[in-house]
């Protein structure tokens, strides 16, 4: 099967004069549809380089970017807009809603440039901001919204073109807990269930337990490309984890220290090792504080069911 | 379409407002004094243009009306022989003193003609009849100059060059270019007040015979008739017109002041235009990041342009006749004919288009990447 999306030995250089900076090295990635994956990487490693150049608004100095088998990399600057329309859905950290216009107006624009209008337009809009529950929300500026719900219309609005790929840029950077946990788990549900490929870039450990897969971007290069913990266990369960757990608990502490935080550990290494451990410093940040008190056994946290969505912080040292 | 570029207008009300002044400012500024222009042009060739007159016959080298040299009525019966005239008559237009009763002097253009031939004459007379001009030293003039004339009512007398003048009737919105009044007379008296001899004259006015063309009768008075300029009313009306429009840079100043109006208009929209746009330069770029062509950009920000363009036309056009009907009891004549309204109509959308050719610009070249960036 096709990828949704795959890029081939992609790389950016930016050049500025005399100063060339590298940003993105032979990146290789296919996304399939139905998958969401995470971007994760620190600032400046080259993520939103990445999916720019995924999402055909920024061209590759050397490299190629196919959309459903359709070499797109290659394009005229008048086809670009075009492929976006019809292949990319984005999703911004600021929404970037139109102000002015109410929130079924926002989806419409985007019907309107896929030649939707009147009241098909409308009927589809009404369709889609019922698919992401704002059904009563039509006639609402972006303004009288909370940030969870202009971030769904910005989910309707990218829904509108029907696209292969959906590409969030901090979707839940913005949001409260509640509302971030709402989105992640609205663009969960569009890949499994439309079968879109959901590429979202984040620094949100949060979202971790909703992705199918993590690619960690490092100084403009993919340093791992792994499955999460949702994915891990639900293919190997148990023992594969818990061999990780310890080898990732004795990097950290020389020899496994005490504490459930493992089992984050275990599922997120790279984000264990790149965000929650700085130099001189040790703490964790669990996805779920229930975690903490299981009595030193990895529970996996049930994705079915509704869990705390909270932040916990614990000094180790 | 979803309504983008009339929320995007209406937003922000002050900036509304602000472009909006701008426009009915350029607006009112450019039909002023295009409509001042196209006044001060009617006024000095009014005389021409009403007297009637097919063909005008002047001393040589006559480089407006008001500055004819005196020729020998002889001239008249020459014109009269040839094929093709129908009538014609002696015409005086010329410079001349107007004493008040106060005694103060008021420079004033006596025009005399020919009572008898029924053209040439005063138009738009409101009070007096044409005919009260035969009597002795009877003159009309203007309502609009009689309170610098100060003639109070028909009847009085007042002295032209030493020679008594008595007020008949008033004409109405008769202007002359210079504020110098017109008064008219019989050619008779005219011939008094400006101190020609009886037998010359300044003009002879011809009206051709039905189906004479007036450019072949035209060439054959100015074979016969030697040591004169020949013109026809068209001709000469442009002759008067070009000179005290553009010899005397009068009309320059009125159409730069009118092309000022423009690029103040311009500069006024532009600038709002310009900052409404970086204001939604944003959406613009998610616009373009969504899949939207330059195109669709171009139209939104045009459209801005547009709407702004009929509303500040619609708002300066009442301004305008506002003022137009006011400079009706003025001393200059503000006129908007309506090929005026309609070109001023046009103007303000290309200049609305101009001003949002910036924003166009900006908006185009914005790269879409910006939509990443926080």
């Amino acid at each position: 099967m096709k990828a949704a999306i795959a890029v081939r030995n992609l790389t950016k250089i930016y050049s500025e004069g005399p100063v060339s900076v590298k940003a993105l090295s032979n990146v290789n990635l296919d996304v399939q549809g139905g998958e969401v994956t995470l971007l994760m990487g620190p600032s400046g490693s080259g993520k939103t380089t990445l999916i720019s150049i995924m999402g055909c608004i920024l061209r590759p100095t050397s490299g190629s970017v196919c959309i459903r088998g359709r070499l797109v990399s290659d394009c005229g600057e008048k086809e670009l807009p075009r492929v976006r329309l019809d292949h990319i859905g984005f999703i911004f950290q600021g929404f970037n809603l139109f102000s002015t216009l109410t929130a079924g107006e926002n989806v419409e624009l985007t019907l309107d440039l896929k030649n939707i209008r009147g009241q098909a337009a409308k009927r589809r809009a009404e369709e889609l901001l019922t698919q992401v529950g704002l059904n009563e929300k039509y006639h609402t500026f972006p303004a009288d919204l909370s940030g969870g719900q202009k971030q769904r219309v910005a989910i309707a609005r990218a829904l509108a073109g029907e696209p292969d790929v959906i590409l969030a840029d901090e979707p839940t950077a913005a949001l409260d807990s509640t509302s971030g946990r709402a989105v992640i788990e609205m663009l969960r549900t569009l890949a499994r269930e439309q079968g879109r490929a959901v590429v979202i870039v984040t620094h949100d450990i949060r979202i971790l337990p909703f992705a199918d897969r993590l690619v960690h971007i490092e100084d403009g290069a993919i340093k791992e490309d792994t499955a999460t913990l949702h994915e891990i266990t639900r293919l190997q369960p148990s023992p594969p984890l818990g061999e990780r757990v310890s080898r990732e608990a004795g990097r950290v502490r020389g020899g496994g220290p005490p504490g459930c935080f493992r089992s984050s550990i275990a599922a997120q290494p790279l984000v264990f090792r790149q965000s929650l451990f700085q130099p001189g410093r040790c703490h964790e940040e669990r996805l779920d504080p229930d975690l903490a008190c299981s009595n030193r056994s990895f529970q996996r946290p049930s994705l079915d069911e509704p869990q705390p969505w909270g932040r916990v912080r614990e000094s180790c040292d | 379409m979803p309504p983008l570029a009339q929320r995007n207008l209406f937003h922000d009300k002050v900036r509304l407002a602000v472009t909006l002044t701008g426009i009915i400012f350029a607006v009112v500024l450019i039909i002023v004094q295009i409509g001042l222009f196209i006044g001060f042009t009617a006024t000095t060739s009014g005389i021409i243009d009403h007297a009637g007159a097919d063909i005008w016959v002047g001393s040589k080298r006559v480089p407006y009306l008001e500055q004819a040299t005196p020729f020998s009525e002889r001239k008249l019966y020459q014109v009269l022989a040839i094929p093709g005239v129908a009538e014609a008559q002696k015409y005086i237009v010329r410079f001349s003193d107007w004493q008040r009763g106060d005694g103060r002097h008021e420079g004033i253009l006596i025009v005399g003609f020919d009572l008898a031939l029924r053209y040439g004459g005063p138009w738009n007379v409101v009070a007096g009849r044409m005919m009260d001009l035969k009597q002795p030293d009877a003159v009309m003039i203007d309502t609009l100059y009689a309170a610098k004339l100060g003639v109070a009512r028909p009847g009085q007398t007042f002295e032209i060059q030493g020679r008594r003048a008595r007020v008949v009737g008033f004409t109405e919105g008769i202007r002359a270019f210079t504020t110098t009044p017109y008064v008219f007379t019989t050619f008779k008296n005219a011939l008094g007040y400006t101190q020609l001899r009886e037998d010359q004259t300044l003009y002879i006015l011809v009206k051709a015979k039905p189906g004479a063309g007036l450019q072949a009768l035209k060439r054959r008075i100015a074979e016969r008739v030697p040591g004169v300029d020949v013109f026809t009313a068209a001709e000469f009306s442009h002759l008067t017109r070009s000179y005290w429009m553009f010899s005397t840079g009068a009309g320059i100043a009125v159409l730069l002041a009118a092309v000022l109006g423009l690029v103040v208009g311009i500069v006024v929209v532009a600038q709002t235009i310009y900052a409404t746009t970086v204001d939604h330069l944003r959406e613009y770029g998610t616009l373009k990041a969504i899949g939207a062509p330059n195109s669709f950009v171009y139209r939104v920000i045009l459209k801005q342009a547009l709407i702004s363009a009929c509303i500040g036309y619609v708002a300066g056009m009442i301004v305008s006749l506002f003022v137009v009907h006011g400079s009706q009891k003025g001393g200059a004549s503000i006129l908007l004919p309506w090929p005026l309204g309609v070109g001023m109509f046009g103007l303000t959308l290309l200049m609305c288009i101009i001003a949002a050719v910036v924003s166009i610009n900006k908006a185009t070249r914005l790269d879409p990447a910006m939509v990443f960036k926080e």
